[in-house]
């Protein structure tokens, strides 16, 4: 919890020295074994039992809470609020897709082994030189990594050599995931256009609609999202980490005393795409398809929501805040659908106004009042109001 | 019966009938006119038919129609004409020849037809060819001499060469000539014809031209491609001017769209994502209005215009008081709230009205287009739209230049303690000047409900745009935000043909956020201590 005392360790274990990483650590590891426990040992009628249904509806939540760190990470820590990061979340998860789509082979209904079955139906000759290479795993996973961490340098690299910041850079980043949405619309993409990727069998070998997989999908989430958010507090502490938060509070400064800014505000964003990326390639095969709507506008501000709501630069508020929504979501969408963009709208509105902090910040204020080095640090980011 | 003769008719009749021309056929006229027809012998009937297809008379292309079908007769006992429109079984339904009007049916024993044979018959085939040629109405005779050409043979020939030289209307007679040229060079390859068609838009004498082209004749050939060539420089400007139409009126629509933006944005820094919702309430309160005045579609439309404004700039006032004032200084929050108020206001007209899109009648003034040539057209709807953004632009900069209001805003914006210590009431100016941005969102709706589907989604499909515009154009400049518009306008459309609609729009965005990589701060970038701001 405090970053100042433990300064001197090595950015790689100091995270695990941090009470609220501990905590964090504990809680979520604790609760993924749980619900698997409880899932593969208790009988299907008891009351303890958790589906697989269930399961894979955490498993997607947990793919959310990853994304929601990795909007943290530039909003909370950096400063720059992206609307965009639907669209490195997509590119992960096409990534995923194209490697899903690969796996089906001949199995398709078209039976073709080289083409997917939109490919064929679109009267493809051959595949795409994109769709190369995506047949092995190896390379699939890590476009997951690339192809998200190459759009976010060229995009990053552009935008802050030419110190595009605030407002301006939001609605860029918008404009950004606008873009790809329309782009992937388009049947001539080769991404199987409205309809997306679909209709997958196999991932590594284990067939999809298993039980053993989807539990093993959970799993993977949920540790994608630990070594995530450890790799988010390393940053975060590191000095670079400080450097950065300095950055989102006076950029003119830091770059007066010497630091490159647009290097830092570089390297986060692209560590922030990946995760995103990560997040999108656990998502696709948990719930059997990616299409272009995962790059609309409306996707990545409803994640800038969850962040805002678990309350900004602590990163397990913004696991909180996507768990929160996503199930008041999944509540909503099933007893009465029509109210839930009231719910959503009310929520941007009222988080904004009257919780400036968060679900995080409240808790802070409730719990303690002594640890004053990390609320400043959430507190000063309010106040510069960026 | 000779052609001769019955040419020689015809003539005569069209000169009478254009000397005649104000003398409108009355029914006695007409009444003896079908009378001869009955009683002449058929060997006369021939010079009937002349005089009345001469007579200038409406109706003389109906009688002449059906006298042709043996449809014309007359009632033995009242002695009137009629029209036999159902000649089945023992009463015949027949409408009124001099009125048109159906009188119900009669008994086919009362019923005289007036009988029709196979050279009377033809002679009606070529008379009716050319009817229309000889109403007394000039925009009628100018339709049918238009639709003639390509469709001329040798049987009409000569009467449509002696209406043509008979003709005193310049329109109708330019077509006419057009006509018998697409003839001459289509059948005889007539080289005189072919230097007529050079130029001329029409596709009949394109593909006359085309065929005269590939002819043996060199000489013909020769001189049909000079004017092929001469039709397609002609085209081609045409075609760039009706692109630059387009590219204006697509623009003028972001131009609308986005100033609202330009002043809660761009003036006041206030990131409205709700603004496209203001232009929904706008396009929905029009349907409203010609709701509550059915039937009476472009009186509702123009009452609209005040009414989009008032209700706009209410619900703007509404989320300046309740959300906005409470996150000044804090422009990211400001985005994410007034989003979560335009996901609030979508639902809402979701849940009151319908999700599915509502129809918004286009007023008869607004319909229709304006055809400059054959080849380019200009809808007047979207001419309407052009000029009501411009008038909105002027009005808008006469309110920020020239009025109480835009100075005490400006001062405002420019430094916000300083104008408040010289007395003005910044919290007055900000309510107002957001109540004026909603408003033209408002008017931006009235005017895009003619040309776009009215639905909840109605704003999301214009707000990233919008966003565009303003930051392209530069924050703080209303100029800026008038040449952005147009210009994406005009590059998305001149992009369009060769990349497919969706792909340039994509290719705009991409555009504009390289751009704005290049220019930080827009087209115009704000220069002095505002910029600072």
């Amino acid at each position: 919890m405090t970053q100042s005392t433990n300064y001197g360790q090595s950015w790689l274990t100091r995270p695990f020295t941090e009470r609220s990483t501990q905590i964090f650590l504990a809680v979520l590891l604790g609760a993924v074994a749980l619900v698997t426990f409880l899932n593969l040992t208790m009988p299907e009628d008891s009351a303890l039992h958790v589906s697989t249904y269930t399961v894979t509806l955490m498993g997607k939540y947990l793919c959310y809470a990853l994304l929601a760190v990795a909007v943290d990470l530039v909003w909370g820590y950096l400063g720059i609020l992206s609307l965009g990061h639907g669209a490195f979340f997509a590119l992960g998860g096409y990534a995923m897709g194209m490697y899903l789509m690969r796996q089906i082979g001949d199995r398709g209904v078209y039976g073709n082994p080289e083409l997917p079955d939109f490919m064929v139906f679109l009267n493809w000759q051959e595949l795409p030189w994109y769709w190369y290479g995506f047949d092995m795993a190896w390379f699939a996973f890590l476009m997951v990594l690339l192809a998200p961490g190459i759009l976010a340098f060229i995009f990053g690299y552009l935008a802050f050599r030419s110190r595009v910041t605030g407002v301006y850079l939001s609605i860029i980043t918008q404009a950004l995931t606008f873009a790809l949405m329309l782009a992937f619309f388009r049947n001539e993409m080769g991404f199987g256009g409205n309809n997306g990727l679909t209709d997958f069998m196999d991932i590594l070998g284990f067939d999809l609609r298993t039980d053993g997989a989807r539990l093993g999908l959970f799993v993977a989430s949920g540790i994608a999202l630990a070594i995530g958010y450890l790799i988010c507090r390393a940053i975060v502490g590191s000095k670079l980490g400080r450097v950065s938060v300095a950055c989102r509070d006076a950029e003119a400064r830091t770059r007066f005393i010497g630091y490159r800014v647009e290097r830092i505000q570089l390297f986060v964003f692209v560590v922030s795409a990946m995760l995103a990326g990560v997040a999108g390639a656990l998502y696709v095969p948990q719930v059997g398809i990616i299409n272009p709507s995962e790059f609309s506008p409306l996707f990545s501000i409803e994640v800038v929501v969850w962040v805002a709501l678990g309350g900004r630069a602590t990163l397990y508020g913004a696991v909180i805040g996507a768990l929160i929504v996503n199930y008041a979501k999944t509540v909503f969408t099933g007893v009465m659908p029509d109210a839930w963009l009231f719910a959503l709208g009310a929520l941007f509105v009222l988080v904004t106004v009257f919780l400036p902090k968060g679900i995080a910040g409240l808790l802070a204020g409730l719990t303690q009042k002594k640890a004053s080095t990390d609320k400043s640090v959430a507190g000063t980011a309010q106040e510069a109001g960026v | 019966m000779s052609i001769i003769r019955s040419l020689r008719l015809l003539l005569t009749a069209c000169l009478l009938a254009l000397m005649a021309l104000p003398a409108q056929a009355d029914d006695a006229q007409a009444k003896s006119l079908l009378k001869q027809l009955a009683d002449a012998p058929n060997a006369k009937k021939g010079a009937v038919i002349s005089d009345i297809a001469s007579s200038g008379d409406e109706r003389a292309r109906q009688w002449l129609e059906a006298f042709a079908d043996g449809k014309l007769a007359q009632n033995e006992e009242t002695g009137d004409f009629v029209i036999v429109l159902e000649n089945r079984g023992r009463n015949w339904t027949v409408a009124d020849a001099l009125s048109g009007e159906e009188i119900g049916e009669v008994s086919r024993r009362d019923l005289d037809s007036i009988r029709v044979n196979n050279a009377l018959r033809r002679e009606l085939d070529g008379i009716l060819s050319v009817i229309d040629l000889t109403v007394q109405d000039p925009e009628k005779r100018l339709t049918a001499a238009r639709e003639l050409r390509g469709s001329v043979d040798e049987t009409l020939i000569e009467r449509i060469t002696a209406l043509m030289e008979a003709e005193a209307n310049s329109d109708v007679k330019a077509a006419l000539t057009e006509a018998i040229a697409i003839y001459k060079v289509d059948a005889l390859g007539d080289l005189d014809a072919v230097a007529q068609l050079s130029g001329s838009l029409n596709i009949d004498a394109r593909a006359a031209l085309t065929n005269a082209a590939r002819s043996d004749n060199a000489e013909l050939a020769a001189a049909a491609q000079t004017a092929l060539d001469q039709i397609e420089q002609k085209l081609k400007l045409n075609n760039a001017a009706k692109t630059l139409y387009f590219g204006i009126s697509l623009g003028s629509v972001l131009v609308l769209a986005a100033i609202g933006l330009a002043i809660t944005f761009g003036v006041m820094g206030v990131i409205n994502m709700a603004h496209g919702e203001l232009i929904m309430l706008g396009a929905y309160t029009t349907w409203g209005m010609q709701q509550l005045l059915p039937g009476q579609p472009g009186l509702a439309l123009i009452l609209s215009i005040p009414a989009g404004f008032m209700v706009a700039a209410l619900a703007g006032v509404a989320i300046e008081r309740t959300v906005i004032q409470h996150l000044k200084g804090r422009p990211l929050e400001t985005l994410l709230a007034t989003f979560g108020i335009s996901l609030i206001l979508q639902q809402l007209v979701r849940t009151v009205i319908s999700p599915l899109n509502r129809t918004v009648v286009t007023p008869e003034w607004m319909s229709g287009s304006i055809m400059i040539n054959e080849a380019l057209s200009l809808t007047l709807n979207r001419l309407y739209i052009i000029g009501f953004a411009l008038v909105v632009f002027a009005g808008l900069m006469l309110i920020m230049r020239k009025t109480r209001l835009g100075l005490e805003v400006r001062a405002v914006t420019q430094n916000r303690a300083m104008a408040r210590s010289m007395g003005i009431k910044a919290t007055r100016v900000d309510i107002m000047t957001f109540a004026l941005g909603s408003g033209v969102a408002g008017l931006a709706g009235v005017a895009l409900s003619q040309i776009t589907n009215v639905g909840p989604n109605l704003g999301q499909n214009y707000i990233i745009d919008s966003f565009m515009v303003v930051v392209f154009g530069g924050v703080g400049n209303l100029w800026g935000t008038l040449v952005a518009g147009l210009s994406l306008g005009t590059i998305n459309q001149l992009l369009e043909p060769w990349a497919g609609a969706v792909l340039a729009k994509i290719l705009v965005l991409v555009f504009i956020i390289l751009f704005i990589q290049k220019r930080p701060r827009g087209l115009f970038p704000q220069k002095g201590r505002a910029a600072e701001g």
